[in-house]
């Protein structure tokens, strides 16, 4: 069913899901939402299964215009999204009238909106997955951001829209330009001095304007290394904090390379990674160490706290797990 | 052969590096290789995917299906009482390769540079059965060991914004394949017509780590013929067992 055309794509608009697994080991990067959250989120309040895909939709500028009728949730960054000119009520679901004008013209805090639909975008699945990497011309809309004039098709959306309203504690505040991303050591925390390790926990760095799904790039103090930043190439988790020579960190995300020969001081805990996903250049990060076992309890708790929302959401959410 | 007890480093919540050494050796690499198809083949429930590089395999979970005790546990047991279905076997892949002219304008380069003639570079370097240590860098591009050290060459000193895919390289003590159009520094020798990544294929690229190349030099006759078999479906390419 063609559902959406795009007027405008603004600054980048993409298609996503929870992420391509199983390719890394042929250099193929994950992708996906950078805000997993706000994608997942989107999903049950239009009754999808949290994983199907969305638009991610950044910074500004981005018009679309409805060719069905359709439910959908707006989540994620408050871009003053207007239908037809008037402002819609962000994590909340909305239905469309055919023809309704969607846009996304100003920035008030964070920087990706995750734009879901009743039934979820339909894409060609590429390894598994409708994540678009557009470096490397995979998935997603024909392995690219979307342009002025594509349109786009849903999944006929069968399912009855969930009647619980999300509450309030589930939105995240993204207006803070001050964020603290709680990290565990390592894997090469042996490489830096004391010094290094006391510079990185105890330090305020602002994002660099290089900030988007591959990484983002931070300026602060610089991290001292015991002997040299490089290491024999390995694998690159999500969330790890690399830095190199110069001293200075670079957390990957979503569309990091798969592998890389810099040093990794330590790794941005799951929970924590939409909060990252919302900072613009200018905004302030903190590191707070963790051990593994308490990185294991807010994982957990994180988890559990979504579980909570989808079964309030309604029991229909189940229906559409193997869409 | 190092049979130590490799080190488990913390890669965050959901991912787990299994570190074998801290040098780079086919024996070490090897240990990765065998520790990802014991991974497979026993289907750990939770691990969702593996990543192996030179002397370490990077495992992703899910820390709520299996806790990250059990699954060092597990790992820890599937290194140590290795099987016999689970030593890696690794094939070799033949790449059929057009050297010099538009395809390697860097070959006479590489000969002038060592004291070769560009014969003699074509033989050294198909004279090789390389080790794929590792895929990484961008999609399908393979980490190559043991190129003959009598034709290195240094990297170009402005890159090219534009390499066809499927050009064959020399960087340093380095050779390898571009899987698609980049830029990139390489010293160019040659190309081969043959897609060694193409999303739309499962798997999409054509060896895995732990597999051998060997490039097969071809004229541009039969580069141009087996482009047109690749195009019509046809070309199939040679994999046999070492």
């Amino acid at each position: 069913m063609d559902t959406l055309e795009i007027i405008h794509p603004g600054s980048l608009t993409t298609v996503q899901d929870l992420g391509r697994n199983g390719y890394q080991q042929y250099g193929v990067p994950v992708s996906g939402a950078i805000d997993s959250y706000a994608l997942r989120l989107g999903n049950l309040l239009v009754g999808n299964s949290e994983g199907l895909p969305s638009l991610e939709v950044t910074l500004f500028g981005c018009r679309l215009r409805f060719l069905a009728d359709a439910t959908i949730a707006i989540t994620g960054a408050d871009l003053s999204p207007t239908l037809d000119g008037k402002p819609v009520d962000m994590w909340n679901c909305t239905t469309v009238k055919r023809g309704g004008i969607l846009a996304f013209s100003r920035l008030k805090s964070g920087c990706r909106a995750y734009l879901a639909v009743g039934g979820g975008i339909s894409v060609p699945v590429v390894m598994g997955s409708a994540a678009t990497y557009v470096r490397g011309h995979i998935g997603g809309f024909q392995g690219r951001a979307l342009r002025a004039g594509d349109v786009i098709r849903t999944i006929r959306f069968e399912g009855s829209i969930p009647v619980a309203r999300i509450p309030s504690g589930y939105i995240p505040n993204y207006a803070s330009n001050k964020i603290e991303l709680r990290v565990t050591l390592g894997p090469q925390d042996d490489y830096f001095t004391d010094n290094g390790i006391r510079t990185f926990l105890n330090s305020a760095y602002t994002v660099s304007t290089q900030a988007d799904r591959m990484g983002y790039r931070l300026n602060g103090p610089r991290i001292q290394h015991r002997a040299g930043a490089d290491i024999i190439t390995d694998g690159i988790p999500l969330g790890a904090v690399q830095v190199p020579g110069d001293g200075l960190p670079i957390i990957l995300l979503a569309d990091r390379q798969t592998t890389g020969g810099y040093t990794k001081i330590a790794t941005v805990i799951s929970p924590d990674i939409p909060l990252l996903a919302q900072a613009k250049p200018g905004d302030e990060v903190a590191f707070r160490k963790v051990t593994q076992d308490e990185a294991f309890l807010a994982l957990q708790a994180y988890e559990q706290r979504i579980q909570q929302l989808a079964k309030l959401l309604g029991p229909d959410t189940v229906r559409f797990d193997n869409v | 052969m190092n049979n130590g007890s490799p080190h488990f480093l913390a890669g965050g919540d959901s991912a787990i590096f299994v570190e074998f050494g801290n040098t780079v050796s086919l024996e070490l690499n090897q240990r990765v290789h065998n520790l990802k198809l014991a991974i497979q083949r026993q289907r750990v429930p939770g691990i969702i995917e593996t990543v192996p590089a030179y002397c370490s395999l990077l495992v992703y979970f899910d820390p709520l299906q299996i806790h990250p005790d059990k699954l060092r546990q597990t790992l820890r047991r599937l290194v140590d009482q290795p099987q016999e279905s689970t030593i890696s076997r690794p094939r070799l892949i033949e790449i059929p390769t057009a050297y010099g002219g538009d395809f390697g304008p860097d070959i006479e380069f590489i000969a002038k540079h060592n004291g070769l003639s560009v014969d003699e570079v074509i033989k050294i370097h198909t004279g090789t059965h390389y080790p794929i240590y590792m895929i990484g860098f961008m999609p399908g591009f393979p980490y190559l060991g043991g190129m003959s050290p009598s034709i290195a060459a240094p990297r170009l000193e402005t890159p090219r914004s534009k390499i066809p895919a499927g050009s064959v390289g020399i960087a340093g003590t380095q050779t390898g394949i571009y899987p698609v159009e980049s830029p990139g520094g390489w010293r160019l020798i040659g190309r081969t017509p043959f897609r060694i990544f193409d999303p739309s294929r499962e798997p999409p690229s054509v060896f895995q780590a732990g597999d051998y190349l060997k490039f097969v030099s071809i004229s541009p006759d039969e580069f141009a013929s087996i482009q047109a078999k690749i195009e019509q479906g046809t070309y199939a390419v040679k994999l046999n067992s070492i």
